[in-house]
This record gives structure tokens, sequence and C-alpha cells, in this order.
């Protein structure tokens, strides 16, 4: 006759997984990492020429080594630098210092559409915080993203970040992209 | 019914505790999934700065960071700025190095995918990160992230 084997003793088990659990909890961390993703323009070629913008296309955003901000030529704010952004590229007054359109021309899904022309020129000092780099930034890209909302809340009903069909996405972004160039550093104020 | 009751005692039968390993594993699994361990020791203090329109950094996997602070040894070290790459300080001549050594590491598929995380102290200036951003574009890792918090930026 088979002899029984003794049933195996389950009830430290418990134990010894709370263990590993209070183990994992605290040497990890649930930090998702979150930020602004941006790409990077290749090197300059110095053989080719950059292309010519008419400089009413430009919207020039310089940050000094005092964290102060030169907005088109005038003292800017911070506070404001978002609606003057999207005023810039929006410009429904079709005013000839802010961006031009370009012809008016069909995008799939949206009909007819004026693009415009506009980009943005940030520039920063060398002694420039990075605080402020990134408010700046995150103004443009907050511009950038309202105009967004907007144009599809007007199509499709639904906020920009809320689209599930992937060629409305697409449309959106052919419409309003995102155009936000660094200039190549260059050292003006000291560090 | 009174038949059913008749001959049986009234006990609690005992709660059976075999399952509960079970489900302290799921626990585990679901903590060992959702988190990252550390991956590499700070030597340089950094608080990060707050932005609104943050994106979720996808695929932890294809990420390399570099770290941009003060040192907290400021005795030992200095207070200057510094790099730290993976578990110790760099210069930015050693950019291009840790790059290569990142791509090295990942399959031929998955290094277009490579992106560079910015993990910077608010303080910092951008003198030092733009000498990073230039390193970066000549040896053309162009996908790079600033890792912020959530929150408003205007004070």
């Amino acid at each position: 006759m088979a002899r029984k084997t003794p049933e195996l003793q389950t009830s430290s088990m418990a134990d010894i997984s709370f263990l590993l659990l209070t183990f994992f909890l605290l040497t990890s961390s649930i930090d998702t990492d979150l930020g602004l993703s941006r790409k990077l323009p290749p090197l300059p070629d110095e053989s080719v020429p950059p292309p010519p913008i008419k400089q009413r296309n430009v919207f020039v955003v310089l940050v000094n080594a005092y964290d102060m901000l030169l907005v088109e030529g005038k003292p800017g704010n911070i506070n404001t630098l978002r609606e003057d952004a999207k005023e810039f590229f929006l410009n429904p007054n079709n005013d000839p210092n802010l961006s031009e359109k370009r012809p008016i021309e069909n995008i799939d899904y949206i009909g007819p559409y004026e693009r415009s022309k506009g980009v943005i020129s940030l520039q920063n000092d060398r002694g420039t915080s990075y605080e402020m780099y990134i408010a700046v930034q995150n103004e443009l890209t907050a511009a950038v993203n309202e105009m967004r909302d907007e144009l599809s809340m007007d199509k499709f009903g639904k906020k920009f970040d809320d689209l599930t069909n992937e060629e409305h996405r697409k449309a959106i972004q052919k419409a309003i992209p995102v155009a936000i160039s660094e200039a190549e550093p260059k050292d003006i104020g000291g560090d | 019914m009174a038949r059913f009751r008749k001959g049986q005692k009234k006990e609690v039968p005992g709660i059976n505790t075999g399952s509960m390993s079970d489900i302290i594993f799921m626990f585990l699994f679901f903590f060992m999934v959702i988190t990252t361990i550390r991956e590499a020791t700070l030597f340089v203090k950094i608080n990060a700065p707050s932005a609104t329109e943050v994106q979720k950094l996808e695929r932890k996997n294809l990420v390399s960071y570099i770290y941009i602070g003060t040192p907290i040894k400021t005795n030992l070290y200095g207070s200057e700025s510094r790099i730290q790459l993976n578990d110790q300080f760099a210069t930015v001549d050693d950019i291009a190095e840790f790059i290569e050594q990142e791509r090295a590491a990942r399959s031929e598929y998955d290094r277009q995918f490579l992106t560079t995380s910015f993990k910077i102290d608010k303080e910092v200036k951008m003198g030092i990160v733009t000498d990073v951003k230039q390193e970066l574009r000549k040896v053309g890792a162009y996908k790079i992230n600033y890792s912020t918090k959530r929150g408003s930026v205007l004070n």
C-alpha cells in the first residue's frame, strides 16, 4: 500500500510572500516618467544655405541670463506668452505683422484649411535657468495643444488627446504642426 | 426543518488560509510589473521643474538617462553643476561614448527608438544643457525628453 505523503505546510507561504512584497514596495518607485518630448534638429549643413523665411513668419522668443523674455522685439511676459503665440499663428484679423497663411488647401477629414506659415524661434542664453527654459517650452507647447484642441473640437467634437481615430489625429497634426525651432546656441551674455 | 438540525454541533469552521498566499503573490507580481527599480544612485541633487503639457515616457527600456545638477556632497565635489551618467560623474566629452554604449546594448531594430531623458535640476543654467544637446546632435541622438513634474509653471 502506497504511503500517504504528508501535506505541505503552506501557512508560512503567506509570510514569505509578504516579505517579498514589502521588499519590492520599499526598493521600487512608481514614478512614471513625465516630461516634454522634443526632437533635436540635425546639425546644420554648412554648404546648404538655410531656407529663406520671411521676418513676419518668425515668432522670436529670446530669454536672457536674468530669465527675462523678449517676444517679437518687445519685453514679454510668461503669463501672456501662450496667448501671444496663438494669436501669431491663427492671425484672425490678417494682421500684416503676424504670420502669413498658406493658400487654402484640402486636408483629409478637415476640408479646406489655411495653414499658417509661422515658425517659433526660441533662443536662450547660457545663463538662462533651466526652470525658465522649461516654462517657456511649456507655454509654447500649450499654445500648439490649445490650437489643436480647438480645431479638433470644431471638426470632430472631441479634444485632440481624446481622438481615437489615427487618421483624424494625423489630419490635425498636419493642419497644426509643432513648429518650434531652437536657434543655434550663441553666447550672448556671461554665465 | 427540525430534522436537519438534529445532531449537528454549532461550530464555526476555521478560515481557510491556503489561498492567502496566492492573493499576496498576485499583489507581489502586480507591484513587480508596475514599478521600476531605481536605475542609478544619484550623486546630484535633482529637483525637476514643473510643466502642464507633460507626456508619459513610453518604453522605459529604450530610455537612457542624463542627470545634471549640483553634487549632493558639495564639500567633496564643489557646487558647480555636474553631469552624471550611469553611476559616475562625467563631462560633456563622455556623452558621445555613453550614447554609443547605450546603442550597443540594444538590438538593431530598437536603436531608432532610443530616447535620451534629461533629468535636470531647475537651478541649472542652460549653458551646460546646451553643450549636452549639441553633443547629442553630433552623434545623432535626436529624440529627447525633458523630465518634469506635473504642475503649474506660473508662479
